[in-house]
């Protein structure tokens, strides 16, 4: 697929509350061109809640629906009930929450509506921080990381969502990244032809949140897949299938760039570097994500 | 518009619901119309969809609200579009 195959209509308009170089809106972007204006979407307490704008006027032609920072999957749940009951069964219901409101407070909404096997799609953008209130950890935050409340760097690693949202055995689920807009736009498009419940996850890096200059969103995220400290993949029927760079990785038939180059173009890693280069840290973290590949090998080669 | 006579807050979508956020821009991107080879990357990735795209996939910026991020000039593979500083006697 080519870029010019993405439709042209926006349903995200331009001057809104985001920070220059935000990858919210340019994930945003392609969610609505891919499902269009047929959707209604259920935004909970996270950075979209903002840049929406403020009353009276919103950045979004698109029916949305705020909802308290836990109860993203709990409202799209209540919606799709009550669509089906008006018997509109055109409308795409999307939930589309951040990494706090998936990872943490999230997650118990997120889990019923899986299990009840609700009819939407939940996109969690991650961008690996709680960033509407100001740089806080998340679960889904990396080993290592700077946040206000890591001073230091984080001494956990990240959970996976991915495996947690395996273990409902829904019909699709897939990890993206913003850097990777064809790919994002097929597995939404995906998802909206499907019916039950579908989880999407689109790696979403954050110029203030990770300390990089605005300019670099769509390389920190490539270098995010390249690295390996992000995977591309599908999963259906139980089934997973790795796709783009992540599937080269995952058969070994490219090599990894060292996690270094990634992890070096960030403020948030600083303390790594600065004053003196911290070896042994370092290698941990390439240690941990070798692991995590070599895991994935034995799982899903 | 449609408008909603119900007894909650609703917002109504308007462009520059934050006002014009091109004043935020501390860099302009500048386009070379010559150059451009039509790629659509530079459109595809802006965050505030103020590269707009025309129907021979041509491409313009909208400067009322780019807001100067330079996203655009760094996915453009062939440097079809450049980093200027906004002049101070606008
Ligand atoms: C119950 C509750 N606790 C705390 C908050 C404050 N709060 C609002 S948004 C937010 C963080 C959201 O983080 P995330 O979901 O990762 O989205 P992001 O801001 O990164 O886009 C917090 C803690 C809240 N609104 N409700
Ligand atoms: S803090 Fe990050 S995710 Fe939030 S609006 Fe700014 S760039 Fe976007
Ligand atoms: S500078 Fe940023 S906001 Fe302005 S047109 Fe380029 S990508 Fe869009
Ligand atoms: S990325 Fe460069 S070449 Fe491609 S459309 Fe934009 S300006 Fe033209």
């Amino acid at each position: 697929m080519a870029i010019k195959e993405i439709p042209t209509e926006e349903c995200y308009m331009p001057g809104s509350a985001a920070c220059p170089g935000c990858p919210a809106t340019m994930a945003l972007r392609i969610v609505f061109k891919a499902i269009g204006k047929k959707m209604m979407m259920i935004v909970p307490a996270c950075c979209t809640a903002v840049i929406e704008s403020m009353h009276p006027n919103t950045s979004f032609n698109i029916p949305t629906m705020n909802i308290a920072f836990e109860a993203a999957a709990a409202g799209a749940s209540g919606v799709e009930a009550g669509l089906r009951k008006q018997g509109k069964d055109d409308i795409t219901v999307v939930a589309w929450a951040g990494d706090g409101g998936t990872y943490d407070i999230g997650i118990q909404a997120l889990s019923g509506a899986l299990e009840r096997n609700t009819n939407f799609i939940y996109i969690c953008y991650n961008n690996q921080i709680y960033s509407n209130t100001g740089i806080q950890r998340s679960g889904a935050t990396p080993y290592a990381a700077w946040t206000t409340t890591t001073v230091g760097g984080k001494t956990e690693y990240r959970k996976e969502m991915g495996e947690i949202i395996q273990a409902h055995h829904i019909p699709y689920a897939a990890q993206a990244c913003i850097s990777y807009p064809e790919d994002l736009y097929k597995k939404i498009r995906k998802a909206k032809q499907m019916k039950g419940p579908k989880y999407i996850e689109i790696m979403a890096p954050c110029p203030p949140g990770w300390r990089f200059g605005m300019e670099r969103t769509v390389e920190m995220g490539t270098l995010s897949v390249e690295t390996g400290a992000w995977a591309l993949y599908e999963f259906e029927n139980d089934e997973i299938k790795f796709n783009g760079i992540s599937k080269l990785l995952l058969e070994e038939k490219i090599k990894p760039k060292p996690i270094e180059d990634w992890i070096k173009l960030q403020g948030r890693f600083r303390h790594l570097f600065i004053p003196k280069k911290d070896v042994k840290k370092l290698q941990e973290i390439q240690d941990h994500t070798n692991q995590i590949w070599e895991r994935y090998r034995k799982c899903y080669l | 518009m449609k408008k909603y006579k119900v007894k909650t807050t609703i917002s109504y979508p308007k462009k520059g619901a934050t006002g014009k956020t091109g004043n935020w821009r501390v860099f302009r991107p500048i386009l070379d119309k010559e150059k451009c080879v039509k790629c659509l990357r530079c459109w595809i990735f802006c965050p505030e969809a103020t590269v707009i795209r025309n129907k021979d996939n041509s491409i313009d910026i909208d400067y009322d609200y780019c807001k100067g991020c330079g996203i655009c000039a760094n996915v453009c593979k062939i440097k079809a579009i450049t980093m200027k500083r906004e002049s101070m006697d606008k």
